[in-house]
């Protein structure tokens, strides 16, 4: 009788906690999508404010009188913000970002290939590098303060610092100019199959792994400190769970739902933001376009890639909030034990 | 964990109160200096940074040559007892080129950091310890403008505006400021319910006063150490633009340009391009180690609020 009371209030607690981290999962995507929208009005209001529109920037010198009327006519850039905005949106939202003012071809098109050609960037430099990340990570921070921490910490803030034109300079030297194991100039066009970059894409997907690598090692390793100080850990080893069972089944599990936020951030990095290794390299990725596009001006195609990478970015935190909030152990026992 | 930090600004706020007065604040000054300097890795740091900031200072007064001095005779020679590193690609010395590269990186950075922490920090502790409305609506704003690479949006005003020192101090200062708000809005959080911080709303002590006799000198630590990495982290981007060709302008001496010229010639004269990289890579790792020791010294867990570039 006692037994039965106490089973069915574990259940209705576990359907309560069910049923709140289920109100965080939606607020939490409610959440993303207004920070999209919000990014958008940021991005429009943005190139509206500084000087210069389409317009000036297609004419050049030209640009003045009757033909910048014409081509604000033909344009529609007489239109009141708002209206221009509201359409600027909602042909995004349907994957239309117009014709680029310095190519024939459309914007979604470029952005497209360059996307893939990205992706396949971030995929080789996680690859790489992750395996590695964690490995190291986990290992600095069980051997917490002792020289093989000292070395491996002291080395991934170097790895993290140095900027990545010096080590893609450094590399390069050595790799492809003395030793002549790696081409250290990507020369395969935008629009080639992916298996076309290899082994092109080797050198700089070591460069951005470098960074990587330290920067999810130092919040793996952080992250196990805090796991090897908390209560359950310290019960554990009173209890005398050996020292190999303590570290896979209490530790680890804990300790690397964190790494799955560093990792997003990471992806999101890798996808908009490694502009420098890829002018290096002479890479046909997003970041390039981008820098292209700024100094051409063409406006259109900023507010696009501006756009897609910042989607990119709240999207792939919103996964990682997600998966953080599903792999969290204390949610999955309330649901092992309903079931 | 928490215990932990708690222990360590309770001894600093000790100290300091043992001594009392203006004389508190240096005391507290060099006793967090010396045990920065007391581990190997601190020592190293902030070596390198008093010595490439020295050398920033008294630079144009030792260099051999004339910074833009091209001479068509001497183009990408080796190095010999005249010009020690050798001369680049329009005959200019790479030592005097290499001493004087990193003045206006620190320069801009110098200015820039204070107002990046400044703006930002005060207006996390003002969310912080408002919070409401306000607070919502300004951290979606913070939340939109990350969700864009800095580069994008430092680019653009760049290209707008031309590349100039007053354009890229105000850039990197609004551009940097901007996650520190956050670091600052947390910290706060931190404190903000604290005993001493209720009670001096409930004596009816104005905003600004709570602000800058409770909060700030409880938030000052992690700014600090915040301020250490934005710092590094500017350096990061000014280079970087330099690189690209966005930052520094020829012929000024920068390590980023010099870096960017020297890449068509690293086989005929490695030492042009390496010796940039020498100098900005050892300023950049000595500024982190300060840095990470000032953290540990400070006991703000750093590798937790470190975000990706």
């Amino acid at each position: 009788m006692l037994g039965s009371l106490a089973r069915a209030d574990q259940v209705s607690r576990a359907t309560k906690v069910e049923h709140q981290v289920l109100k965080l999962l939606m607020r939490r995507i409610l959440l993303g999508f207004a920070t999209v929208a919000l990014v958008s009005v940021i991005i429009f209001a943005g190139i509206e404010i500084l000087p210069g529109d389409a317009c000036t920037a297609y004419l050049q010198r030209d640009a003045q009188g009757q033909r910048l009327e014409n081509c604000r006519q033909e344009l529609g850039l007489h239109r009141p913000v708002v209206v221009r905005y509201l359409g600027w949106a909602g042909s995004a939202l349907r994957g239309d970002f117009g014709v680029s003012v310095n190519s024939t071809k459309t914007i979604s098109e470029l952005v497209g290939d360059r996307s893939k050609n990205s992706l396949l960037l971030a995929f080789c430099t996680l690859v790489i590098g992750l395996p590695f990340a964690i490995f190291l990570g986990v290992i600095t921070g069980l051997n917490r303060d002792k020289p093989i921490d000292l070395v491996c910490s002291t080395v991934a803030i170097c790895a993290m610092t140095i900027p990545e034109f010096v080590s893609a300079t450094v590399l390069i030297l050595i790799f492809s100019v003395w030793l002549a194991w790696f081409p250290g100039i990507v020369m395969t066009s935008a629009s080639a199959p992916a298996l076309a970059f290899f082994p092109e894409i080797i050198l700089p997907s070591v460069v951005l792994a470098m960074v990587m690598t330290a920067h999810i090692l130092r919040t793996v390793r952080s992250s196990i400190i805090e796991v090897l100080e908390s209560d359950f850990v310290r019960m554990a080893i009173l209890k005398g769970v050996p020292y190999r069972q303590m570290v896979l089944r209490h530790v680890l599990p804990n300790a690397l739902l964190p790494a799955i936020n560093v990792i997003a951030l990471t992806i999101a990095w890798l996808m908009g933001g490694v502009v420098v290794v890829e002018t290096v390299f002479n890479f046909p990725g997003l970041g390039r376009l981008m820098i292209n596009a700024i100094t051409d001006r063409d406006l259109q195609l900023v507010q696009a890639i501006a756009l897609i990478v910042a989607v990119i970015y709240v999207g792939v935190n919103l996964a990682a909030d997600i998966a953080s909030l599903l792999l969290n152990p204390r949610l999955r026992t309330s649901m092992m034990r309903r079931s | 964990m928490s215990q932990g930090k708690n222990q360590v600004t309770d001894q600093v706020t000790d100290q300091g109160k043992q001594t009392g007065g203006t004389s508190s604040r240096a005391a507290g000054f060099w006793h967090v200096l010396v045990s920065m300097m007391s581990r190997p890795s601190g020592l190293i740091g902030v070596i390198l940074v008093l010595f490439h900031v020295t050398i920033a200072i008294i630079s144009p007064e030792i260099v051999p040559y004339d910074y833009k001095k091209i001479s068509n005779i001497l183009m990408l020679s080796a190095p010999d007892s005249h010009h020690w590193l050798g001369t680049d690609q329009l005959g200019r010395d790479v030592l005097t080129r290499v001493l004087m590269g990193g003045r206006q990186a620190l320069f801009v950075t110098a200015i820039a950091t204070p107002i990046a922490v400044m703006w930002g920090g005060f207006l996390g502790i003002y969310l912080g310890l408002v919070g409401g409305r306000k607070d919502d609506v300004i951290m979606r704003i913070v939340d939109a403008l990350l969700s864009l690479p800095w580069i994008l949006k430092m680019l653009l005003l760049i290209v707008t505006f031309g590349a100039g020192q007053m354009v890229l101090i105000p850039t990197l200062a609004f551009f940097y400021g901007i996650p520190v708000i956050r670091i600052s809005r947390v910290a706060t959080h931190d404190v903000v319910s604290r005993d001493f911080v209720q009670a001096a709303k409930a004596r009816g002590h104005s905003l600004a006063s709570i602000i800058f006799v409770e909060l700030l000198p409880n938030v000052r630590d992690a700014l600090l150490v915040e301020g250490a990495m934005r710092w590094s982290w500017m350096l990061l981007a000014f280079s970087s633009l330099s690189f690209l060709g966005f930052g520094a302008t020829p012929p000024n001496p920068d390590w980023g340009l010099m870096i960017a010229d020297a890449r068509g010639f690293l086989v005929v004269a490695p030492l042009a391009g390496l010796a940039p990289v020498f100098a900005l890579s050892t300023l950049i790792i000595g500024i982190n180690l300060t840095a990470d020791a000032l953290a540990k010294t400070l006991g703000v867990d750093r590798a937790r609020k470190a975000s990706i570039a």
